[in-house]
Formats: C-alpha cells, sequence, structure tokens
C-alpha cells in the first residue's frame, strides 16, 4: 500500500513538472498559432544553465531560477525575432504545419549545439539536501520534489494572474483569441507574439531546471520532453494554458498507476496511449474550448 | 491544343515525365557500373543512398502528393525491419521475409489509418509521431537484446547483394511514385493536398485517396526496412523505430523538393554525400548545418533543391522557345 502511494505521489511531483513545460508550449500555440516541437530542447538548455551555474558557482538550483529563467526569456525573444517572425505571416494549417517543420529544424541545430558544448554525458545537481525530506504515513516526501512541485505550483499561478489581472496579459489572451480583432482593438500584435515566446521558453527553462534537479539532464531529452508536453496540451485541449498543470498532474498520475498496474515497462507507453485515445475520441480534451 | 496536352499529362508520361526518366535511367547505368571492382565502403556508402530514396519517396507519396505530414514513418520502416530479420533469422528465406516486412507494414498502417485520418494538419502529425514512439518503447521494451548474424551469416555476407536489392528498391519506389503521380490517382491525391473540401465536393473519394497513399507509403517504407534488416549486422530491434528515420526521410524529401520525383533522389544524393564529407571534418557539426539548411528551405525555398534548379534552368535565356513556352504554360504542378 505504501509503495503505491508513494509512487502516485513521485506520479505527481513529475506531473507538475509536465504541467509547467506543457503550459509553455500551449502558450506559445494558443496565441503565435505555431508549434515549436524545440521547446524540450529549450528545456533542455534551461536545465543545462542550472547545472552549470550549481557545478561551477555553487548556486542553488532553486535560487538560480531567478537567472536561468530571465535567460530564457530571452533566447524566446531572439528565436522569435530570428526564425518564427517569418512564419507569421503564413495563415491557418500552413502556419502550423511550417512552424513544426521549422523548429524541428531548430530542435536539431539545438540538440547538437548542446552536444558540441557539454558532451553526451548525462547530468544531474545533487544538493547536500537531495536525500531529507519528510515522512507521511510512510510515504517519504523529498525536499527537493516539495519545493520542485512548489516552484511550479507558483509559475502557473503568476502565470493565471499574469494573464488575466495585468493589461499585457489580457492582450495575450485578446490575441489568442482572435489576433484579427487584437489588432483592430489597437493591440500590439507583434509585441505580444514576442514577450509571448518569451514566456513560453521561460516556462521552459524552468521546467529544465527543476528537471535537472529531480531528474537528469543530457542533449537528447528534447524529443521526449516535447512529446509528453503535447501530450498534456492534448489532453488539456488545446484553447486551454492554465489546464495544462491540471493535465499535467493528471498524466504523471497516470504514468504512475500504469507503472504499478502493468509494470514499469509501461509507464511511458500508456501516457501515449492515453494521447491517442482523446486525440481519436475527445479532440477538444479536458477543459478545451474548441 | 490544351486538350492534347492535358491528356498527356493524365495518360502517360507527359513532356516533363521524360526528366524524372532520365534521372532513373541515369541511376540505374551509374548503379551497374561500380558493381565491378568497388570497395565495401563505397557499396556501403551507395547502399545508404539508396535506402534513403527509397524512405524518403515512400513519405513523399504521402506527403507530397496527398499533403499529409506524417511523422509517424519510422514505425513503418520499424514493423518492416521486425518482421523481415524475425522471419529471416528464423529460417525463412529472405526474399519472403521481406516482402512479408513490407506487407506487415502495410497492414498496421491500414489498421491505424483509418482512425488517424480523421486528424488533420498538426494533429496529424503528432498523432502518427505518438503512434511511432509508442511502437518504438514498445519493442525496446519488449525486445531490449540486440539482434545479430549468424557467424554463418557473415562468412557469407555480400554487401553486393545488398547494394542490388537497395538499388532496386529505390529504382522501384520512384517509378512507382512517378506512375501513380501521373495516373488520374494522382490528380486525386493532388486534389486531397490543395483543398480537401473542395476535392470531396468535387467527387473526389478523399479516404479512400488518402488510404492508398499511406499503403503505397507503408509498404515502401517496410521494403527498406526490410532492406536495413538485410544488411546491418547486429543492431537494437527498436532502432529503427527511431524518430530520427522519419526525421531524415523528411528532410531529405524538402530539401530535395517536396511533391516532385526527382526531390528524394537529388536530396538523399546530397544528404548523404554531405554528410560523408562534414564527418570527416565536423563530427555532430553536420547536423547543425542541416538543421539550418532545413530551416532555409522550408522559409525560403519551399520547393527545395529541385525548385532552385529549375528557376536556374528558366533563367538561361537561350532555352527559351516556343517548347518551352508551352511546357510552362501547362501549369507548374509539381
Amino acid at each position: 500500500m505504501q509503495s503505491i502511494a508513494q509512487n502516485l505521489i513521485f506520479g505527481l511531483f513529475v506531473g507538475s513538472i509536465y504541467g509547467v513545460a506543457a503550459a509553455g508550449l500551449a502558450l506559445v500555440f494558443g496565441v503565435l498559432k505555431l508549434l515549436n516541437v524545440a521547446h524540450g530542447e529549450l528545456l533542455m538548455f534551461g536545465g543545462y544553465i542550472t547545472f552549470w551555474l550549481f557545478s561551477l558557482w555553487g548556486f542553488d538550483p532553486f535560487l538560480s531560477l531567478l537567472i536561468a529563467v530571465p535567460i530564457l526569456f530571452v533566447i524566446g525573444i531572439a528565436l522569435d525575432r530570428l526564425v518564427f517572425r517569418w512564419l507569421v505571416r503564413l495563415g491557418g494549417e500552413a502556419r502550423i504545419k511550417n512552424s513544426l517543420l521549422v523548429s524541428f529544424g531548430m530542435a536539431l541545430i539545438l540538440q547538437n549545439l548542446a552536444l558540441q558544448l557539454f558532451t553526451a554525458d548525462e547530468r544531474t545537481v545533487q544538493l547536500s539536501y537531495s536525500g531529507a525530506g519528510l515522512n507521511v504515513f510512510g510515504v517519504s516526501l523529498p525536499y527537493t520534489r516539495l519545493i520542485s512541485l512548489l516552484a511550479a505550483f507558483l509559475a502557473v499561478m503568476a502565470l493565471h494572474l499574469f494573464l488575466h489581472r495585468t493589461y499585457p496579459g489580457k492582450a495575450v489572451r485578446a490575441v489568442a483569441e482572435d489576433g484579427e480583432s487584437a489588432a483592430l482593438a489597437g493591440i500590439d500584435v507583434r509585441r505580444v507574439y514576442l514577450y509571448t515566446m518569451g514566456i513560453g521558453a521561460a516556462l521552459a527553462g524552468l521546467a529544465g531546471s527543476l528537471v535537472v534537479v529531480g531528474y537528469g539532464i543530457e542533449p537528447s531529452i528534447g524529443l521526449s520532453w516535447t512529446l509528453k508536453a503535447l501530450v498534456v496540451i492534448i489532453l488539456a485541449g488545446t484553447g486551454s494554458v492554465l489546464g495544462a498543470f491540471p493535465a499535467g498532474l493528471l498524466l504523471g498520475l497516470v504514468e504512475a498507476i500504469s507503472g504499478v498496474a502493468f509494470g514499469a515497462i509501461y509507464r511511458e507507453t500508456a501516457g501515449l496511449v492515453l494521447f491517442l485515445l482523446v486525440l481519436v475520441l475527445r479532440p477538444n480534451g479536458l477543459f478545451g474550448r474548441a | 491544343m490544351v486538350e492534347r496536352v492535358a491528356r498527356s499529362q493524365v495518360a502517360g508520361v507527359g513532356a516533363r515525365g521524360w526528366r524524372g526518366l532520365a534521372l532513373i535511367g541515369a541511376w540505374i547505368v551509374a548503379g551497374l557500373v561500380p558493381l565491378l571492382g568497388a570497395g565495401d565502403d563505397l557499396l556501403t556508402l551507395l547502399f545508404r543512398i539508396c535506402l534513403f530514396v527509397a524512405l524518403a519517396q515512400s513519405w513523399n507519396i504521402l506527403a507530397g502528393f496527398t499533403g499529409q505530414t506524417s511523422l509517424g514513418h519510422a514505425a513503418f520502416f520499424g514493423i518492416g525491419a521486425l518482421v523481415a530479420r524475425t522471419l529471416w533469422l528464423g529460417g525463412m528465406p529472405f526474399p519472403v521475409a521481406f516482402a512479408l516486412g513490407g506487407l506487415a507494414a502495410t497492414a498496421f498502417a491500414m489498421i491505424i489509418g483509418i482512425p488517424t485520418f480523421r486528424l488533420r494538419g498538426a494533429y496529424f502529425a503528432i498523432g502518427t509521431l505518438g503512434v511511432a514512439e509508442v511502437l518504438r518503447i514498445t519493442v525496446a521494451q519488449g525486445m531490449p537484446l540486440i539482434t545479430s548474424l549468424s557467424p554463418a551469416e557473415i562468412a557469407s555476407y555480400s554487401m553486393a547483394t545488398r547494394y542490388q536489392l537497395a538499388l532496386g528498391l529505390a529504382i522501384v519506389t520512384s517509378v512507382v511514385a512517378l506512375l501513380a503521380r501521373r495516373s488520374p490517382l494522382g490528380l486525386g491525391l493532388l486534389a486531397v493536398r490543395e483543398d480537401e473540401e473542395a476535392a470531396r465536393a468535387s467527387g473526389v473519394n478523399v479516404l479512400a485517396h488518402k488510404l492508398l497513399a499511406l499503403a503505397l507509403c507503408s509498404f515502401f517504407a517496410g521494403l527498406a526496412g526490410g532492406a536495413f534488416a538485410y544488411q546491418q549486422v547486429s543492431y537494437y530491434p527498436a532502432a529503427p523505430f527511431g524518430p530520427l528515420w522519419t526525421f531524415d526521410a523528411v528532410l531529405i524529401a524538402y530539401v530535395g523538393g517536396l511533391g516532385t520525383i526527382a526531390g528524394p533522389i537529388i536530396g538523399a544524393l546530397f544528404f548523404i554525400v554531405v554528410q560523408e564529407r562534414l564527418a570527416l571534418s565536423f563530427e555532430q557539426g553536420q547536423q547543425m548545418i542541416f538543421g539550418a539548411l532545413f530551416i532555409l528551405v522550408v522559409l525560403v525555398f519551399p520547393g527545395g533543391l529541385i525548385e532552385g534548379w529549375n528557376r536556374l534552368y528558366r533563367l538561361l535565356p537561350a532555352r527559351f522557345g516556343a517548347r518551352q513556352a508551352a511546357k510552362h504554360l501547362q501549369g507548374r504542378d509539381e
């Protein structure tokens, strides 16, 4: 019984990271209508920044979020200026298809850049308090995972407040709903695209930093994380950015349950099978609008 | 005048088709010559080129002609490899195993085709990616051990045979693509690509056309997988299911020229040759260059190398005569 609860709790922990990563991708997809397959690579770079800050200068990874996240924000903006701006002229399906291809090219570049710079070794951050944690009813709750869960939750809350309580955030929602009408209403759509891309990358970077602490990173993890984020987005429904967090938790739980019920080897497949089922049977996802 | 031109386009090999045929002819000639005393390393290189031609050409049928960008191509490649390898190592003569590999891939494609084709655009792409990943992970978990040829097989290993198989496959795939393109089926596929709703309204059975394209695509990808299984001495069974196979095929088809016959051929040549050259000096850097090239092609040169060639060709003033003018009046549907 304990190990089942343990598994489920850990499913929630990893699910929170899924949620943050997915929120970033969902934001970009919802606002710019672009599918950024290189999202996982951005996550990976965020993790590496945190790793090197820790290895070289001993920065606590949770504090170095304050550095890693802004850096990724800037990278996101750079990508928008350099690459994605050429795609926003296209319409509808061509836009999505081409963004898929272009970002795939970028993923290749970023992955190999990381390979050249950092080698293929897997990196992880081991803190002095990595092993310690709370023990509630026999279930071990490591401090690192708890802080990570908190960080993920706070990030999503911050996103929510930004989108609903601030003027730029409302501009973002307006553009997501209807870019043309937003432009007519006087919103600078190009600027919204710019900082939305930045925020999306920042969220990916945040997720990556959490991943390097709890798990490990190496240059090739990009695709699997992008796929996870995609699964969560489909589960949540493409209209919903904030629904990504609960959907991420759900995915984490589903994986944990399948791991317990069918054996560890089916954890990954369960998530993907769920994804395919939702795609075909309920394309609007759990929280989606249209 | 217009009527006759249009019919020759549909019923047989039109004026433009001669270029594709000439290319294939040159391919056959070039392919047979090196067999006289060519080293195994050269044959392996040529094998890889042919494999990628088949892989890209088959993907092109679904994506270039029919407009369905599938990212699950590796699934068919992997199934073909898995079935062919298992049957062959189990005692079946290779030609039978090879054919069954292709058929198995097609069978799988038909099963997942109907539900997956309910998805459109990006959802279709990531859905197919998801399917391929499910297969890869399942095979990786279920068959984690490496598969190797027996010492007897290794002793009688002939690279020349492997190369001939791959060359034949590349040629057949290209010819099939050419014929499909020039047939009424091809017109239907193009119609689906350009505007599904309009095609449906014009009486084209959209789903049937998509499934047919998928059948051709998966069959040849499966055969390519069989060729891979025949050539590789030892590999992990999950390896041919890896997404890199899909992405390489996509890259080659795009860089070469999506929707054309010569495109995947030129693209594969370009890809492998550049890869080999860069590998000597750049190691992993070549992937970055391909990534950048790919982005350039998608953004700036959607027609790939073939389009670039066409543009140059048309710039040559001496070549402009009445025949050329008539050709261009036919419309650039490639």
